[in-house]
């Protein structure tokens, strides 16, 4: 028996698995920004989140792909979630007392930035680079990571701790007027 | 035949439209929570222009997949921040619409 695929067929294998990548991302998006429940509204996002995951697969960034997985699906819908559970958002209710224009203008106003930013992009003629440095393997993101962008990497860590810091003072101001 | 996934103006169309779905939630929104939803997608669109041009264009391909990094742990504190204050202003005001948030008469 023969189990070994022809080469032809690889590269319409791999067309097709992107452009139902992009339909994901493209879908989630739509979910994420029109869905009455909010819980529908994070599903949706997950679902981008995760087509966005698979484009950086195709951008050869194994690495950020996974990240993208761990930290946006696994860390920041979470978060949302919790949002969304502590704070019981009723968009049914809500939507009868949005201003009427509210809907078009946010078409408008959506459909202008993508249309100047996808056009210009578009026209533009980008020059590749005489040569490529290195591969951008994980090894030599991790080797420039911890070398030349090694600063940054403290900052953002201190970043993240003032931001859990500054929470959890947020959240908790005001809880102990409420239980005297 | 027509190759989507080697061309720089897939991801760059794609990454405007995400900024763009993210605009339009940003204003259509009448909740907290649904704008920090999109605003989740305008730093999506961002990414993904940088990891783009990472891959077709940069000589260092390094430095768009560490910005792409630290563009996730920003919307990560983003997140955290809004999450914390999204729980303030509903212990006040025991609402999160937009409409509602307002002390003064206007």
């Amino acid at each position: 028996m023969n189990l070994s695929i022809s080469p032809d067929i690889v590269p319409i294998f791999r067309e097709g698995i992107f452009f139902g990548l992009l339909i994901v991302t493209v879908f989630g998006a739509l979910l994420a920004t029109l869905a009455k429940r909010m819980t529908r509204a994070i599903l949706g996002l997950v679902v981008c989140f995760i087509g966005i995951a698979g484009l950086y697969f195709f951008l050869n960034s194994h690495f950020v792909a996974l990240m993208q997985l761990l930290i946006y699906v696994g860390a920041v819908a979470i978060t949302i979630c919790f949002a969304i559970m502590l704070a019981q958002p009723d968009e049914m209710k809500m939507a009868a007392k949005t201003p009427a224009l509210a809907g078009p203008f946010a078409i408008l106003l959506g459909g202008a930035v993508t249309w100047v930013l996808a056009s210009t992009a578009m026209k533009a003629t980008w020059m590749a680079p005489a040569l490529k440095v290195n591969e951008g393997t994980v090894k030599q993101v991790g080797a420039s990571l911890l070398t030349t962008y090694s600063m940054v990497f403290e900052l953002v860590s201190i970043v993240l701790l003032l931001a859990i810091l500054g929470a959890l003072v947020i959240a908790r101001s005001g809880r102990d007027k409420i239980e005297c | 035949m027509l190759t989507l996934s080697t061309q720089l103006n897939t991801y760059l169309f794609i990454g405007a439209m995400l900024f763009g779905f993210g605009v339009f939630g940003l204003v259509r929104r009448p909740s907290l929570i649904g704008m920090l939803i999109a605003a989740e997608l305008v730093l999506c669109g961002a990414s993904v222009n940088f990891m783009a041009f990472n891959r077709f264009l940069a000589p260092d391909p390094t430095v768009g997949q560490i910005i792409t990094l630290f563009i996730m742990a920003i919307a990560a504190a983003e997140a955290a921040i809004v999450m914390s204050i999204i729980i303030a202003i509903y212990r006040n005001y025991k609402s999160i619409e937009t409409e509602d948030l307002a002390d003064l008469q206007g």
